[in-house]
């Protein structure tokens, strides 16, 4: 009884640490290209969300499955290898089942590779941890990230659109900010964002 | 034609603040201009190299029907790149590697060494326009990440910002502003 208690807390720190005390975007800001450049429409930030939860997951444990047999000096590089390979995957099952998405998110699909969200987590934690825990480990960042995007989706795509995954919620008559579609949009709801959830949950960059 | 295309590069299709790519390492190496300045430099070197030998590779990809695996082939050839650079800068020109040879590793998970070689394969670009695109956008990025450096170097002695925004929060915001002005370059248009 005592055993799987213990074994519950780990699994269930892992994954808060992931969501919360150390999301990946709000707290070690990592993974922001493409948390602003896809998050102009909800459908795009969602589809973007799981490529990376997925790749995060997959590569994380194929890293750990051969931790022992990777010399420290190649590691890098049978990282990007590892990784690459998912994301192959993820970019011709979009182009199969959801053309539409695949030519929206474009060039970023293949980005997830310097996503240093995936490169982090098989770095910092996946290269020390077995294979169990690097899953968990993986979707809590991976959910962790794609929370972020959505949020940040959601206000984009009202403001820049009126809509909200493609369904109509504002007035008709409803003035588009077409500035909330383009970059700077992103970055200033990211920016105010980061601000929000910093200022609730008390954590403070010195200086 | 190419002058243009170099223009465009580096002002009104600006890497960094128009299609929001390289942001990890131009939020983390900005706090001051020293240091960006080298990164800069650094990453307008291997952009340039690493698009003009992605550029015949992926020609014998498409030869051979593989154009599939161009993500696998371009990011070996970019780590690959990255690491003969570093060997060589360190061997050959000492003070050229003090200067910017730490930042050279970190190049790799540079989005926009990736970025550019993906993008010049969507825009179909010949050989001359791939090398000048490359290099505008390289430019394009060092003139973004000093001017964020600048910015936030000034922000440091005279502005009290709010504590929540402090160290990264703020950047954000720096990079808004200065995407809204380098939108101006081309205005309003979709």
């Amino acid at each position: 009884m005592k055993l799987i208690r213990l074994k519950y807390t780990k699994w269930y720190n892992i994954l808060k640490d992931g969501l919360h005390r150390n999301n990946p975007i709000v707290v070690a800001v990592l993974g922001i290209c493409s948390a602003l450049a896809v998050t102009n429409k909800v459908e795009n930030a969602i589809a973007m969300g799981f490529g990376v939860t997925f790749v995060v997951m997959a590569s994380s444990a194929t890293v750990s499955l051969v931790r022992n047999m990777i010399p420290s000096k190649v590691r890098m590089v049978t990282y990007m290898v590892i990784i690459s390979a998912y994301v192959i995957l993820v970019q011709m099952f979009l182009q199969a089942f959801f053309p539409a998405i695949a030519s929206a998110l474009g060039a970023y699909v293949g980005l997830i590779i310097t996503n240093c969200i995936v490169m982090g987590r098989a770095e910092a934690y996946a290269a020390k941890n077995p294979v169990r825990y690097t899953l968990i480990d993986g979707f809590a960042s991976g959910m962790g990230y794609t929370l972020i995007l959505v949020i940040v989706s959601i206000v984009r795509e009202i403001l820049a659109f009126g809509t909200l995954l493609n369904i109509r919620i504002m007035p008709l008559d409803w003035p588009n900010w077409v500035v909330m579609a383009m970059a700077p949009g992103g970055f200033f709801v990211l920016g105010l964002l980061i601000w929000g959830i910093r200022e609730m949950s008390h954590f403070y960059e010195e200086k | 034609m190419i002058i243009d295309l170099f223009i465009e590069s580096v002002l009104t299709r600006n890497i960094a603040l128009v299609f929001i790519l390289g942001m990890c390492p131009l939020i983390a190496i900005s706090t001051n201009v020293k240091n960006a300045k080298g990164m800069g430099i650094a990453v307008v070197l291997v952009v340039t190299l690493t698009a003009m030998i992605n550029y015949p590779i992926y020609r014998l990809l498409q030869a051979t029907g593989t154009e599939r695996l161009n993500i696998l082939v371009f990011i070996i050839t970019i780590a690959a790149t990255v690491q003969v650079l570093e060997m060589a800068l360190e061997r050959f020109i000492p003070s050229l590697y003090n200067a910017f040879g730490i930042f050279l590793p970190l190049i790799t998970v540079n989005c926009v060494v990736l970025a550019v070689s993906l993008f010049f394969v969507n825009r179909d670009y010949n050989f001359v326009e791939t090398t000048t695109f490359a290099f505008g956008s390289g430019v394009g990025w060092l003139l973004a990440i000093v001017l964020v450096a600048g910015i936030r170097e000034k922000m440091n002695r005279i502005s009290d910002v709010p504590k929540g925004l402090r160290g990264k929060g703020i950047v954000f915001i720096i990079l808004g502003i200065l995407a809204l002005a380098f939108i101006g370059f081309t205005g309003f248009s979709f």
